[in-house]
Formats: C-alpha cells, structure tokens, sequence
C-alpha cells in the first residue's frame, strides 16, 4: 500500500492506494470504527486498483472551513476523478460515503462504471416525525457501538497514543460538520437519483441497527435498474465484519456484470 | 461594585427522582404547571424585591430542563422591565449561538431597553452542549456562527439611516430596519462568558464585560488575557466595570455552619449538572484536541483550584 498526500482544491487530503486493476475509489463511512480493519481493501485490492482518502476534516485531512455539505463533498471528489484523470471507476460507498458516491452520481457519472452503496444513507422515506437514520449523535459510544456492528466489540476502541486519538476525534467532529442538520440525508437527493445511468448495487448488512431494510431497500428503488443484496452477519459497516464476502460482493458485480451472480456471495 | 441577584428559575420538585438527567430528556409529564406558576411568581416576587433593595437583576435562559424554567429569557425580560423600577436588566446569557433570527432578537432587546428606560444590559452566550441537540443549530461552526449573529445584531440596533441587507454564512435578510432602536445608544452594554484566553482577549479588544462563572484559579489569566486585549485596542486600562465574577459563597457565624451551608449551594451546580451522558459532549463543542484527551482517558477540561484541585461542582465541560 502507498500512502501519499495530495491537494484538490487547495485542500489537502490523505490517501492510500493499493492494488492493481480497474480503478477503485472507496469512500468510507467517516465514523472512527474504520480504523479496525482494512481487510476488504486487502481482498479488493486483488482485482482493482483502489484508492482510499481520507474525507477533507476526517482523520488527517485538512479541514476546509468552507465545506460544510456533503453536496461540497461530491463536488469535491468530483474534482478529484478529474484530476487524477480517472476514468471507468467503480466507487465503494459505505454509509455516509454512500452518501457521497450518490450525490457525485446524480451530478456527473462521465468518469463512473459502477456504484456499490453499502449501507447507504442520505435519503428521506419516512414521515416528519419518522427518523430514518438512528441518531448517532444523541447516544453514548457504547450503544453507537450496539447499533453499528452485528457483533459487537465488548469495550470501547482504545487509543494507545494522542495522534490516534485525534484521528478519531476528528471523524467525530467531521461527521457532524457535514451530517448534523438535517440528519443523515438531503431532502433533494431521493428525487434525483433516477439521474444514476450506471450500474448500481445496494449492499446491507442484515443487521445494521442504524437504518432498517425498508430504507436501503427504497434506495434501491430509486436508483434506476439498482440490484440490492444482503449480507449475513454483518451491520452497518458489512466491509469491517465480513471482508471477504463485501469484496467477492463487489468483485463478482462489478467484473461479471451480468446480473445473474450480482449479489452471490452475499446473502 | 454591582451585585446582580439572579436565580435560574428552577423546578426543584422533580430533582430527588431524576432518572439520572435533570435536562433534555426529563418528561415534562412531571412537571405540574399549577406549581410552575406559584414558582415564576416566586421568582418574580423576588426580583421586585431585589430592585426595591437596590440590587440589580440577572436572568438566563435553558432548554428542555428541570433546572431552569426560563425557556425564552425574554419574558422575564419583558415582565421586569415594566415592573421593576432602577434595577439593571441583565441577560446573561442569550444564547445566540442557538438561534436561528438574529434581527428577531435585535427587535425583542430593543424593545426591552425602551421599556425599561435604558436599564438592559446584553450578555451574548454560544449556548451550554446540551442544548445543541433542542436547538438543532450545529455546533462545529458555533464560534463563527456567533459572531456573525452578534455582528448583525449590533448593526441591526445601531443603524438609524434606513434598511440594510445581510447576505451573511449563517443569516440572510434583504430588508433590516428595526423599530425602536434602543434607549441606550447606540446600543445596551455588552456582556459575554468566557473560558478561554483567546477570547478574553478578543472580549477585551471590544472592551465589552466579561464574566466567568466558578473559573477559580484561572481567572487571573482570563483577566490578563482581557487587560492585554483592551490595551491592545488604545482603551488604556479597564476599570472594574469591565469584569464580573459569579462565585458560590457561604457565610455563616462559625466555620462548621458555613461549611454546612456551602455545601448546600454547591449542590446546586452538582444537581443543575445532570445530564444524560449521550448528550453532555456534542460534537465540535470541544477542540478535537480535546476531545483527542477524552478519548485517551484523561478528563474534560476544568477549572482549577491554586493548588490544582479541580473544581468539581461544574461537570460541565468548558468551551476553550
């Protein structure tokens, strides 16, 4: 794995890259858990070349002042397919990078061949008195924890040293920089997903505790033609707790593409 | 030296039975609005007295909480200015880091002030962490979003020549041209809180009164902090006016009987701090080097004693 630093828009971001293969941008969750494990990108890495950065105010990526929407976000990744001169890219969203990917997709896919949205949120389903999402930001760490992970880690992370720690605290901060108000979704971005003109596939971890199956499931429906899929055994981030069956998910959508062995390997 | 008289107007029925959190997610089930109005008469009787003594008058505001009644500090506000007579009028704190019309509150304040025949004094506040949550405003960007509301607010009282627009980061208005404008001009005194150096310093250049609550050793270093910036800015040296203190104390005829009574005061800040955990930190309220620290185990920052004892009445973290 390469680990470089790069600067889009006069904002400085961390990214790792890996692997060799069609291009593979994956935009993680932003939450501190993706520190556990980077298993899935080891497997997809096999097939694709992957790109991982760090979300501008996550981990140690520069802070922009100036974004503040994950619409910034997708402008932002945008920009940065167009400046590494990506084409064909298959982008990996898990939750609020899910969230990202779509809102890059409804703008422009010129530079897109496939999405996989994992766990996404960013929608609106339900009534006004209904959140769709968990808030995450009204609970303890502990029962964060409970919601997001099938099985759950017994104690908290630990840090062993203050630049860890700091990582974390940033994502914390980050999440709610761009996800606060209104929670977890765009009021737009439901009626615009029909715009998505490539392949898409809609991954959930049957036991994800932050949204329910009716959700990813409507955000299936509205993308056009999306597959939707299950994961056994995973939550809200299937990629930390079932690495190997996420990546074969992906790999065998994505390579095969024909449909019929979309979602083998999940369920 | 001015002594404010001040009480948050709480609801101490529900406090033995809490369920662990006096604030935000308390039933208001519990509350009995028959006992609620004998405390608010309570309470303003109290302040009539207060103004017929020769004290002046301190009011705050708190949400969704058992701890202090006054949702909206500009009731209190309104009923003092008509029924007191010489008392200053102080606010302390508007949380206009929560608040989503800035030009509402220009108008609600100047109101006051002319009521009042010019006795209001503004004390500005971001807002407790908790109360993030209630006001749904987003705490990452609430030192800017507060100086923005502050900016415009003070304009919105001192323009007297016609409407301007506001096309701001947080706020927009095309048309801003308030009646009245205040008694005190160009506008009522400023007050603002302060945990932090940098601040005081700035607090300092505008030469507006900074209080602290409770910040026990550190105060002199928030006082200096202050004294720099005001220099800085060509105002020569602060005159006490410019510094307020809100400190817990207990006398009493023997020193037994005082510590017995300061124990009860401090009680109150301990029982007013209760709040469930999930919401006692939201994020970016704290510096993520804060929060960096918590995370590795140490504690929340706290005023501290001389001698570097933590001052454990307030749980609540303070903003730096």
């Amino acid at each position: 794995m390469s680990h470089s630093e790069m600067s889009i828009g006069g904002v400085r971001i961390s990214l790792d890259q890996q692997g060799e293969g069609p291009p593979l941008l994956f935009l993680d969750s932003g939450m501190r858990f993706e520190a556990l494990s980077s298993a899935a990108l080891d497997v997809l890495a096999r097939d694709f070349t992957v790109y991982r950065p760090s979300h501008p105010g996550f981990g140690s990526s520069d802070r922009a002042v100036e974004m503040t929407s994950v619409d910034d976000l997708s402008y932002f990744y945008l920009d940065f397919l167009a400046e590494q001169d990506l084409t064909g890219v298959t982008i990996v969203g898990a939750s609020f990078g899910a969230w990202i990917a779509a809102m890059m997709a409804v703008k422009c896919t010129a530079r897109i061949s496939h999405l996989v949205l994992i766990n996404p949120v960013g929608i609106k389903i339900s009534d006004r008195e209904t959140r769709d999402v968990v808030d995450i930001f009204s609970m303890t760490e502990e029962d964060v924890r409970k919601a997001i992970f099938h099985s759950p880690p017994d104690s908290p992370i630990t840090y062993s040293s203050m630049d860890d720690a700091l990582l974390a605290a940033r994502c914390r901060e980050a999440l709610a920089r761009y996800a606060w108000a209104p929670y977890m979704h765009d009021p737009k971005l439901k009626g615009r997903l029909h715009r998505i003109d490539v392949p898409t596939l809609v991954l959930r971890g049957v036991s994800d505790g932050l949204t329910q199956q009716p959700y990813s499931e409507a955000f299936a429906a509205a993308v056009p033609a999306a597959q939707f899929g299950l994961i056994d055994k995973a939550g809200h981030l299937p990629h930390l707790e079932q690495p190997e069956r996420f990546a074969e998910a992906v790999g065998n959508f994505v390579l095969e593409r024909n449909g019929v062995r979309a979602a083998s390997g999940a369920h | 030296m001015r002594v404010y008289h001040f009480t948050e107007q709480p609801y101490p029925e529900v406090w033995a039975e809490h369920s662990d959190t006096l604030r935000v997610t308390l039933e208001s089930k519990h509350l009995d609005p028959e006992l609620a109005s004998d405390l608010y008469h309570r309470y303003y009787d109290e302040w009539v007295l207060a103004d017929e003594l020769g004290l002046d008058i301190m009011v705050n505001e708190h949400h969704q909480t058992a701890t202090c009644l006054s949702a909206a500090s500009i009731v209190p506000l309104s009923i003092l200015a008509r029924i007191t007579k010489r008392a200053r009028l102080l606010i302390l704190g508007y949380p206009i880091g929560h608040r989503s019309d800035p030009v509402r509150i220009a108008e609600e304040l100047a109101m006051i002030d002319v009521i009042s025949r010019g006795r209001l004094d503004m004390g500005f506040v971001k807002g407790v962490p908790y109360e993030f949550h209630c006001s749904n405003q987003n705490a990452v960007n609430v030192v800017e979003r507060f100086w923005e509301a502050h900016d415009l607010i003070m304009k919105a009282m001192s323009t007297t020549g016609g409407a301007f627009s506001w096309e701001g980061k947080y706020f927009d208005y095309r048309h801003v041209n308030i009646w009245p404008r205040p008694y005190q001009q160009p506008a009522p005194p400023v007050w603002s809180t302060t945990g932090s150096r940098a601040n005081a310093k700035l607090l300092g250049e505008k030469g507006y009164v900074m209080a602290t609550l409770g910040s026990g050793w550190g105060t002199r270093a928030l006082y200096d902090a202050y004294r720099e910036g005001y220099q800085a800015a060509g105002r020569g040296i602060p005159g006490p006016d410019r510094f307020s203190y809100l400190a817990l104390i207990a006398v009493a005829d023997t020193e037994q009987k005082a510590r017995e009574r300061a124990e009860q005061i401090a009680s109150y800040p301990r029982s007013s701090a209760i709040v469930a955990p999930a919401f006692r930190n939201p994020p970016g309220y704290l510096s993520a080097e804060d929060n960096a620290r918590i995370l590795l185990g140490q504690s929340a920052p706290r005023h501290k004693t001389k001698d570097g004892r933590p001052i454990t009445t307030m749980r609540v973290p303070c903003r730096t």
